[in-house]
């Protein structure tokens, strides 16, 4: 990979809550890339995801606010019944677009749109899930010079995520959640 | 990887011509829009019309006026649901109505109405108030389809146990299948729902104030708009409300980051529901 790292973008499904936690508190005190965030959750709910991971980690987490300036160092999650897409000027935006695979927040929705705007310097995290949101994201993420990781299937709560994900991307990392903590601590 | 990047480039140049030959030829402005997700849709709307890249696309948007209805399909409908985040509607009918029933007549502005699920829902919520009688409910959007759509009222059956569900969770004091007749997969919304409602084409990018409005509900509009173009809506809001008139936004939409903000105070903070100040 060698190029400067802008962001990092990771999506999650089914299990997203156990595997997050192993990545997530893992970030330094004073990492420098902001990470964004989308977990498949149920619209109706009033998510609480920024919250919790407040509470565990050393990085700020925040739900993500519509044109915001995307600031390093912090963890963003997408807000329940929205999509949320990086704009070519580094904030983020949400829409209220179909869902895509069934589901808004989508992963491809987010993966596609920081493709776009932090081309090669992006680092795209597929981890557990049961359906196959992610793998065409990725695919743009790479195709468009940035580097993709896949929590290995055998470790994942659920398989079909991660490995579409494989399918999709060959070139990606694929590794244990521990070792994807361990790279980002690198990064 | 640098023919990726050099294609991507070329390709947002292209976006850029295909929406200034959309505003100049047309007049539909889409240029100020967050172009992330505009983006996404061009890239549908190119797929599914079988256009190689933008620039044929642009030249076909040119020279054949129809293909201007196929690309604002793709520009313009956005999805919603009646009563969609029922604590809204809640807090219209608990905290906001109180205000406006000391009003003899009211003028309601739903700014993007879409398919007219927001609009349904404030006549419904209005009319088991008791003040649907003395509404003026103007629906505007800038797709005359979606206009169309919303003007008849016709929804698929297959949503209505979610509109039904949320209806109860606004609060609502009847039966929302008190306003609608099923048929063959639809249901078609009463008429008498549109008795006070003028539709109207009308664009928060170009046109101007529309008067003294009450209450204006305008919600998940915004987002679409990059900053600028967001500044320019919430100060045709700002002139088109009456003194201590309401402005509700979606719910993850705020005046926060606005230059507008100053002339709101917070109604109901939770659930983006603004007052205009009264000067």
């Amino acid at each position: 990979m060698g190029a400067a790292v802008g962001a990092i973008v990771i999506g999650a499904s089914a299990g997203a809550l156990d595997a997050l936690s192993v990545i997530l508190p893992a970030l330094p005190e004073g990492f420098s890339l902001p990470v964004i965030v989308v977990v498949h959750i149920p619209p109706d709910k009033r998510s609480v995801l920024a919250e919790l991971f407040q509470a565990k980690c050393r990085v700020p987490v925040r739900e993500a606010e519509d044109k915001e300036p995307i600031v390093g160092g912090t963890v963003y999650f997408a807000p329940p019944d929205y999509h949320l897409l990086v704009e070519a000027d580094k904030h983020l935006s949400l829409s209220s677009d179909e869902p895509v695979l069934f589901s808004r927040p989508s992963i491809d929705v987010l993966f596609e749109s920081a493709a776009d705007a932090y081309g090669p310097a992006l680092i795209a995290i597929v981890l557990t899930g049961a359906n196959h949101d992610g793998a065409k994201g990725m695919r743009a993420v790479v195709d468009a010079g940035g580097s993709g990781i896949v929590q290995s299937p055998e470790g994942a709560f659920a398989t079909a995520m991660p490995e579409a994900a494989i399918a999709m991307c060959p070139t990606a990392s694929v590794l244990s959640l521990s070792a994807i903590a361990a790279y980002l601590q690198e990064v | 990887m640098t023919d990726t990047t050099a294609s991507e480039k070329t390709e947002d140049i292209e976006i850029r011509l295909l929406l200034d030959a959309l505003y100049t030829r047309y007049h539909y402005d889409f240029r100020n829009y967050a172009m992330a997700s505009i983006k996404r849709r061009l890239k549908q709307g190119r797929e599914q019309l079988g256009f190689p890249t933008f620039s044929a696309m642009q030249e076909s948007l040119l020279h054949d006026p129809a293909m201007l209805a196929h690309l604002l399909r793709y520009l313009t409908v956005h999805v919603s649901e009646m009563f969609r985040d029922p604590s809204y509607f809640k807090a219209i009918r608990e905290k906001v109505v109180p205000h406006l029933r000391t009003y003899p007549s009211l003028k309601v502005w739903i700014a993007g109405c879409s398919r007219g699920e927001e609009l349904y829902s404030l006549v419904i919520l209005f009319r088991e108030e008791g003040l649907e009688d003395r509404t003026l409910f103007y629906a505007t959007d800038i797709s005359q389809d979606a206009l169309q759509e919303a003007e008849a009222g016709i929804f698929t059956m297959d949503r209505i146990p979610l509109f039904t569900e949320n209806h109860r969770k606004s609060g609502g004091k009847s039966s929302l299948s008190d306003y609608y007749q099923a048929a063959y997969g639809r249901v078609s919304f009463d008429k008498s729902l549109r008795r006070n409602v003028v539709f109207s084409d009308h664009s928060l990018v170009t046109d101007a104030v529309f008067g003294e409005m009450n209450l204006i509900s305008c919600r998940n509009v915004l987002i679409y708009f990059d900053r600028d173009l967001q500044d320019r809506a919430l100060g045709l809001f700002k002139d088109s409300l009456a003194r201590k008139g309401f402005l509700g936004l979606g719910a993850k939409e705020s005046l926060r980051f606005s230059n507008e903000g100053a002339a709101f105070t917070d109604f109901v903070r939770d659930e983006k529901i603004y007052q205009r100040r009264g000067d």
